[in-house]
């Protein structure tokens, strides 16, 4: 196992370590000795990277996990460096297989980059070249390395395509990235990072934005490639139940530093740093509620508000949803998005739409939040006073000044997008004020300060824009706006999706304590069945556009009569669940 | 209230976890949850970008000079003196003295005027037509987009100055004339510009956010879309002035723009091209310099102009 043998001409003159190849196992495969990183940016450096010290042993997979801007993915960045043009190396030395890595000049490094280390990036689509068929990707990878000549490239570009599981590689090679799903497209970035058969792989995220059952499957096959060719690896991640599904030894990262590390056995079921606890604690599983989301030191029972968070038991229903349909033209012929849905939200009442991309939920959610015209079916709101609407017969630029408007409000998916870029907190909260109501400005102005209050805003970061806020403040400034003109049924679609696990965790709680203080009826849009388990009464299950199971939440996670409940059950990572002991020592 | 020591777990939680955000926060020690008024907000970016500095400082300039120009100058732009002609630059004509002795300083200062409000009020006309047909054709969509776009395809197959040149000789030769020719043939660059600006918004989560908000279609356009498309606008529009001014030196340059003997950059230097072979080379070079100068301000501006009208850029 010596390394000058494996590795031909590049290193011969490079590799000042022979050291290295006589020590052998003992030599971890790639080794971060107090590596520091900055990043020079307009407000003055930024600290990225500090003092890390990290080791990936040989055949092992190490995990590093930690929230975003904790510098996980910039400590690999800096390892393969490729760092952006003003990040720069300021300390420390990375050691893979002995060489130094930061001591070769850029041509011995570009010969490392994909011969010896490879990366599987996390968006795989914007990964691939757009416009190159993927097999000719995979050709220009192994000819760059003089893995194969032109000759025989396109045969060994199907066979890598091939291993990577994708059926009828001979033909898939002529795809263009546009023509194949995202999980299939990671599998090319797969196929491209492997083919050149590097001894360390490192994958940044790389189930990021696929769906759970996609994930599942993309990271098993990454998992078999990697112990079959016994290379080692590191998985980048925010997800703790991942890491701990996949890693031998994982890393917790945090402000650039490294918080604690070791077999994810014991850091997650004991934790011995606080932060991590906070994130275990914060990553919903399997028989958790939301209270138990937020460290118990967050729980203040003193405040009187906090024992009456009992929720309120559904009264009746509100909006009642009747053979719901929508088509979409295309060129090849129309497609069914929503068929044939049906169900009732009760008042007070959290309902969970559970389904994965293009499952049809999201159009759902446009169709009855009246943004969305629909096709065929029946959306009827339903007053207090037994009188009900059908608001799905009133177009959706009709229903704009519809007096029924205000009733139906909705919370976007991604925070930052979901604010004007030109408004301020304040102006984004007060639009369905000023739209909606007929407040005059001073009690507009009261009614956002108390908005914020409620939503738990500090009022001072009203003036923000929301460039200025954090991610978790963001979503407040959106429930803070969904929730301005006293909505009776809220959307929820996908709200914590972008979010930290520790972010998560709050805007989780406040959801829950807004539902149980305004006695809100939320329809709740995840693919996490977790989060759903966690905050709703009743789920549905949909499928391509089809509700194919639905009743009480508990019933329906705990035995799932469908086939494909049970495939999304089964393809949730869990996380193992922290010792009690540990919890109630330190909580 | 409740949620207030939620707030603030979350507050330590974030300035741990968020990273970038956070870390610009602390660097920048100007208290970000007071905004600065435009005029501060103005200084700001003058003062991160000097090369805007000097752009804005020089606008003004040429604002200054179109405004008192025409009342301090030391000689009537107008007045002839046959004695005098074709005078290199001296201490009493800095630049010189033109065919007719007229003085080519006072001349070129008094053309400012002139050629800043035909390519300013050229601009905002496209400006303003452009953004408008933009506008709508990326919202509606469909046929009104179809029939915007191919009117806008058509007007850019030509040859945009031979059309200005058509439109200046078909419809007289007055200085209405020239701004109308000049604002058509720059209509296209917003009308694009504007369109795909708001199409790739239209349906964005805070577009949706505005119509749940009671916001009605026309409303969300010109109040939500269409400021969010100022930014690139603006770069566009000051690139557009250094443009309208070529244009409306160029067609008077060609006979069909202002008439002699009114002071204008474009004929001056018709005029004195005339000139250069036989080595009075002053007559055309400082009306040409002051071309260049004021299109290579508009051109230093636009970066300026943009982060001045986008808040993202304040931190």
């Amino acid at each position: 196992m010596s390394s000058a043998s494996l590795n031909p001409a590049p290193f011969n003159k490079v590799a000042t370590t022979g050291e290295a190849a006589t020590t052998g196992e003992k030599v971890p495969a790639l080794a971060l000795q107090s590596l520091s990183v900055d990043f020079a940016t307009r407000q003055g450096t930024v600290n990225a990277v500090r003092a890390l010290d990290l080791q990936v042993g040989r055949g092992q997979v190490l995990g590093v996990v930690g929230e975003s801007g904790s510098g996980k993915s910039v400590s690999v960045y800096a390892v393969m460096q490729l760092l952006e043009a003003n990040g720069l190396i300021t300390g420390g030395s990375v050691t893979f297989d002995g060489i130094d890595l930061l001591s070769l000049n850029k041509k011995d490094m570009q010969d490392i980059r994909g011969r010896e280390i490879a990366m599987i990036f996390q968006n795989p689509r914007s990964a691939l070249n757009p416009i190159r068929k993927v097999g000719r990707q995979i050709e220009d990878v192994l000819v760059a390395h003089q893995r194969t000549t032109r000759a025989d490239a396109k045969s060994a570009a199907i066979e890598a395509l091939a291993q990577v599981d994708i059926r009828d590689a001979a033909s898939r090679y002529h795809a263009y990235p546009f023509e194949l799903s995202g999980g299939m497209c990671q599998r090319v970035g797969i196929a491209l990072a492997l083919a050149c058969e590097p001894r360390l792989l490192i994958a940044d995220e790389p189930t990021t934005g696929l769906d759970i059952t996609t994930q599942n499957s993309v990271m098993e096959l990454m998992m078999t490639l990697v112990k079959q060719r016994q290379m080692s690896a590191i998985l980048i991640t925010h997800d703790l139940a991942l890491a701990s599904a996949y890693c031998d030894d994982v890393v917790v990262m945090q402000h650039g530093k490294r918080v604690e590390s070791g077999p994810p056995s014991t850091i997650f079921y004991r934790p011995a740093k606080s932060y991590t606890r906070t994130l275990v604690n914060a990553t919903p599983h399997q028989g958790k509620s939301v209270r138990a989301l937020l460290p118990a030191g967050e729980l203040n029972p003193s405040d009187e508000f906090r024992p009456a968070f009992e929720k309120n038991t559904p009264g009746k229903t509100i909006l009642s949803v009747e053979n719901l349909c929508r088509t979409f033209d295309s060129a090849s012929g129309s497609v069914t998005a929503v068929d044939n849905l049906s169900f009732e939200l009760r008042q007070g009442e959290c309902l969970g739409l559970v389904g994965e991309s293009g499952s049809g939920k999201s159009t759902t959610a446009a169709m009855i939040a009246r943004l969305l015209d629909t096709t065929s079916g029946r959306i009827a709101l339903l007053s207090t006073d037994g009188t009900s609407t059908d608001i799905g017969s009133i177009s959706a630029a009709e229903f704009i000044r519809h007096p029924q408007r205000a009733r139906i409000q909705m919370v976007f998916q991604d925070a930052g997008d979901s604010i004007d870029p030109r408004h301020t907190a304040r102006q984004a909260i007060e639009q369905p004020l000023r739209g909606l109501t007929r407040m005059r400005r001073a009690e507009r102005r009261q009614r956002v300060e108390s908005l914020a209050a409620l939503t738990g805003l500090p009022p001072h970061l009203l003036n923000r824009f929301p460039h200025q806020l954090s991610g978790g403040q963001r979503a407040r400034v959106n429930i803070a706006r969904a929730v301005a003109v006293s909505p009776d049924v809220l959307i929820l679609d996908e709200p914590t999706a972008a979010l930290d696990v520790s972010i998560q965790a709050i805007v989780l709680n406040l959801l829950a304590d807004l539902q149980a203080e305004l006695g809100l009826s939320y329809l709740f849009i995840s693919h996490d069945l977790y989060v759903v388990r966690m905050l709703c009464d009743r789920v549905m299950v949909m499928c391509n556009g089809q509700v194919v199971e639905s009743g009480e939440t508990g019933q329906v996670m705990t035995s799932p009569q469908h086939e494909y409940t049970r495939q999304l059950l089964s393809a949730m990572p869990e996380l193992p669940v922290p010792d009690p002991l540990v919890a109630d020592t330190f909580g | 209230m409740k949620q207030l020591d939620g707030a603030a777990a979350e507050l330590v939680i974030a300035s741990d976890a968020a990273g970038n955000e956070q870390d610009n926060n602390k660097v920048s020690a100007r208290p970000i949850d007071q905004h600065p008024s435009t005029a501060a907000q103005f200084w700001i970016i003058a003062k991160s970008n000097p090369l805007s500095m000097v752009a804005f400082g020089l606008f003004l300039l040429l604002v200054l000079i179109a405004v008192v120009g025409p009342h301090v100058v030391p000689f009537d732009p107008l007045a002839s003196n046959a004695a005098m002609a074709l005078q290199p630059p001296s201490a009493t004509h800095w630049f010189g003295t033109d065919n007719l002795g007229r003085d080519v300083f006072s001349r070129v200062i008094v053309a400012t005027r002139l050629d800043l409000s035909i390519s300013v009020m050229a601009v905002l006309l496209s400006l303003l037509v452009g953004s408008l047909l933009g506008a709508v054709a990326g919202y509606a969509g469909g046929w009104a987009d179809a029939v915007v776009s191919r009117t806008m395809d058509t007007i850019m197959a030509f040859p945009l100055f031979v059309l200005a040149m058509g439109i200046v000789a078909a419809l007289g030769n007055t200085i209405e004339n020239i701004v109308y020719a000049t604002a058509i043939i720059n209509v296209p660059f917003y009308a694009r510009l504007v369109r795909s600006e708001v199409r790739i918004r239209r349906d964005a989560p805070f577009a949706q956010a505005a119509r749940l908000s009671g916001m009605s279609h026309t409303r969300v356009l010109l109040f939500t879309l269409l400021p969010n498309a100022l930014p690139p606008m603006m770069v566009q529009m000051s690139l557009n002035m250094g443009w309208a001014i070529l244009n409306a030196a160029g067609l008077s340059f060609i006979g069909l723009g202002v008439r002699p003997p009114t002071p204008e950059w474009g004929i001056m230097v018709a005029e004195g091209a005339n000139f250069i072979v036989s080595g009075e080379w002053w007559l055309a070079l400082f009306p040409g310099l002051s071309l260049m100068l004021a299109v290579l301000t508009f051109n230093l501006m636009g970066d300026g102009l943009r982060d001045l009208v986008d808040p993202r850029q304040r931190h």
